[in-house]
């Protein structure tokens, strides 16, 4: 709740970028109500662990890493004449457990390189794939999923 | 410096106009439509992300609050892709013929 209340005032006051009282004032009443009405619903930001901010960081530059070679690989399949795809829906498996560990791994396997996240199931995941190159689980899961996981582990386990 | 950051401004601009084009070209070279959703997604995703770069390049002041967009845009724009993409295919939309395998309806059964 604490954490909930923290960050919607920090996007009040980014939104704003004003430090005069009355908008404070305004932004405290505001996120107070919310984080109360909420304080069981919305925990984004309630698994996380502080302590991890340096592999939180490092995690935000491998994902823009991704992000870039993923677009230069749709723009290498969109500008080729032969439209070289081998697409098909593969299974991985992920060793997450908490919810917010799952939503930020789905999301970044669907910013990444011929990759999409199409449905969750529990631990698993089911994955479409431009260029299928094993759609044994293994294989898919060492392929889309480790990268990410090893730093998503230790931001929430 | 002024001249610097609108020439890095206009770069970034440029770099975000161009993902956005090969976006659109994706849209309408690709075979069904979980493809389409693959080029649509990661294209306006950095692509919209470089144009806010360019503007913050060319409007500092608005740095912070483009910012504040371009965290949106990386939180909302993944989950919407997969909830379309989960739409189509729970609807079974017609996939292509070069679809080599596809776990997901083997394990529905459908």
């Amino acid at each position: 709740m604490i954490s909930l209340f923290v960050s919607l005032l920090l996007f009040w006051l980014l939104l704003n970028g004003s430090l005069a009282g009355d908008v404070v004032m305004v932004g405290v009443a505001a996120s107070l109500l919310l984080a109360f009405l909420f304080r069981d619903g919305l925990a984004i930001f309630a698994e996380w662990r502080p302590n991890t901010l340096a592999t939180t960081v490092r995690y935000f530059f491998f994902f823009l890493k991704e992000l870039v070679k993923a677009n230069l690989n749709v723009a290498k399949i969109v500008l080729a004449p032969s439209l070289p795809l081998t697409p098909g829906f593969v299974k991985v498996r992920t060793r997450l457990k908490s919810r917010m560990g799952r939503l930020l791994l789905a999301n970044s396997i669907t910013l990444t390189p011929g990759t999409l996240t199409v449905d969750m199931d529990g631990e698993w995941l089911y994955i479409h794939w431009v260029s299928v190159d094993s759609a044994e689980i293994e294989a898919a899961t060492a392929a889309i999923v480790t990268g990410f996981e090893e730093y998503l582990e230790v931001m929430y386990g | 410096m002024n001249t610097v950051l609108g020439l890095l401004g206009g770069l970034f601009l440029i770099a975000g106009a161009a993902f956005l084009l090969f976006g659109g070209l994706g849209l309408v070279r690709m075979p069904d439509v979980f493809n389409r959703i693959q080029a649509g997604t990661k294209a306006t995703t950095l692509g919209t992300l470089f144009s806010l770069a360019g503007a913050a390049c060319l409007q500092p002041e608005w740095t912070l609050k483009l910012m504040l967009i371009g965290l949106f845009i990386l939180f909302t724009n993944p989950i919407s892709s997969q909830v379309l993409a989960r739409a189509a295919h729970r609807s079974h939309a017609e996939k292509s013929a070069l679809t080599a395998v596809d776990r997901l309806e083997d394990d529905q059964g459908a």
